[in-house]
């Protein structure tokens, strides 16, 4: 391995400090771009799923139809998924943010929902007892009791969102994915392994953030020594 | 909507169908690696989480796994397998297929099996029954539930893996979405991608429908009548899945 010789250009090598120096500005670029897509598409997400779980979680009907909608579209792979956007989005930016966005909703509003439900009733009895209202009830008791569940959501739903984007190369969209789709046509391995290896940390680094956010939060959740959040299952993408 | 009588138009059209590359044949390259991908998967992982989950031992693997799993994407990985000296074909395919669809089945059957109410294992022990007895008897038949949302979970990454291996000039159903992306032919693309939504859909259902019909407590209650009193079963979630979100105290010992 010529690591510093600057050869390794030449010869294709899978690592090559020269390829991170001279491109950085494409892969600071990239990365950029990566890290937009994965917050707007989980923000957008949360800001759906967060009404639409109050909304619906006194029915059992429209929970249930929900949770099986969320299911169905969550089996859909993304490249279909993105595929089948086309028609209504177009071949657009957009397509590739409505397609994360609705992959982030299915795993949020299932972790809000069970968050929700996880909330004690007799802590419901006493905040009502207190003198509380339907609304400050949920603002200041249930959401917050809820926040483990959600952010055991978040998590799953980021890191998710963060390999997922990878596939929006196709409309140029794809943030480190449009170098790896570069590197694959250009046979150009440093190039993949590079943004490969820049995605995983990505996506480590979303959920170090998020652990953090996370106890800062809900510091009540540091003392109890038991705690037993909700429960939904993610994929890779 | 000028967009769906192409769609339907392409769908219809037999050549679309029938031929070298038409449906037929890559809907048969998708089902057949997956199948085989999944097998693989099941040999490996089964018995690994079975025997992981009775012994209350590796929780750490067994939940974490899950986590690098979702961080690596998929195109990422079947990218660099296709650069390198092997370079894409089924056996590596196969092998990404694999590689996806081990996390799931991991860490569902240790929740499966390590969540068996321990009391009914202590019974099981004092009846006499040796390890694997109370594992085969005892906490497999309970567990069949959580293994069974793993299998499905495997399943459903392995085909949505298997359509992103089009990508990276791989067979299967996602060649029809690729070459529609590349040659920006969307009545293509569209058809190629609902015909991928319809079978990952059917994996999905089957599979579910599977789990209600192999569950052997449902079983039992459906058949000593009282099926409306059923308890409803355990269920995974995302705190199955996260590192830390779930108490995993008892891994330690």
């Amino acid at each position: 391995m010529n690591l510093r010789t600057g050869n390794c250009l030449q010869a294709n090598s899978w690592i090559c400090g020269k390829f991170i120096t001279t491109r950085e500005h494409q892969l600071t670029a990239a990365l950029q771009q990566h890290v937009v897509l994965t917050v707007e598409s989980v923000l957008i997400a949360l800001a759906i799923s967060l009404p639409l779980a109050i909304a619906v979680r006194r029915s059992r009907h429209a929970t249930g139809g929900l949770l099986g909608l969320a299911t169905a579209i969550y089996a859909v792979p993304s490249l279909a998924l993105f595929g089948v956007l086309v028609p209504i989005t177009g071949l657009r930016p957009a397509t590739v943010l409505v397609g994360l966005a609705l992959y982030s909703l299915t795993i949020l509003i299932r972790s809000v929902l069970t968050g929700l439900e996880s909330v004690p009733p007799d802590v419901v009895e006493a905040a009502r007892g207190m003198g509380m209202g339907r609304a400050r009830l949920l603002l200041r008791v249930e959401l917050p009791l809820a926040l483990p569940s959600i952010f055991a959501g978040l998590r799953v739903a980021t890191v998710s969102t963060v390999a997922l984007a990878t596939i929006g190369y196709l409309i140029g969209e794809g943030g480190l994915g449009n170098l790896i789709a570069e590197g694959l046509t250009n046979y150009f391995k440093a190039e993949v392994l590079t943004a490969s290896v820049l995605c995983v940390a990505l996506a480590v680094a979303f959920d170090v953030v998020l652990v953090g956010l996370q106890r800062a939060v809900t510091p009540w959740t540091r003392t109890r020594t038991r705690t037993r959040p909700e429960r939904v299952v993610g994929r890779s993408s | 909507m000028k967009t769906v009588s192409d769609v339907v138009d392409w769908l219809s059209d037999a050549d679309h169908w029938w031929g070298a590359d038409g449906i037929a044949v890559r809907t048969a390259q998708h089902v057949e690696l997956s199948a085989i991908a999944l097998a693989i998967v099941l040999a490996v992982a089964l018995p690994l989480a079975l025997w992981l989950g009775h012994v209350k031992k590796g929780g750490f693997l067994a939940i974490n796994i899950t986590n690098v799993g979702r961080a690596v994407p998929t195109f990422a990985l079947l990218t660099l397998l296709a650069l390198t000296s092997v370079g894409i074909g089924d056996q590596t395919v196969i092998l990404a297929l694999v590689l996806f669809g081990i996390p799931p089945v991991l860490t569902s059957a240790y929740v499966g099996v390590r969540e068996v109410d321990q009391q009914v294992v202590e019974a099981a022990r004092g009846m006499g029954m040796t390890g694997f007895q109370q594992l085969r008897r005892v906490e497999l038949p309970l567990a069949v539930p959580l293994v069974m949302d793993g299998v499905r979970l495997a399943a459903v990454q392995i085909v949505a893996t298997m359509t992103i291996a089009a990508l990276v000039a791989g067979p299967g159903l996602g060649r029809i979405i690729s070459r529609g992306f590349a040659t920006q032919d969307r009545p293509q693309l569209v058809s190629g991608a609902l015909l991928v939504v319809v079978l990952a859909l059917l994996v999905e259902g089957g599979l579910a429908w599977l789990r209600r019909v192999v569950d052997p407590v449902r079983r039992a209650y459906r058949a000593s009548g009282d099926a409306g009193e059923l308890p409803p079963g355990p269920t995974l979630g995302v705190a199955d899945f996260v590192g830390g979100a779930r108490d995993t105290t008892d891994t330690v010992s």
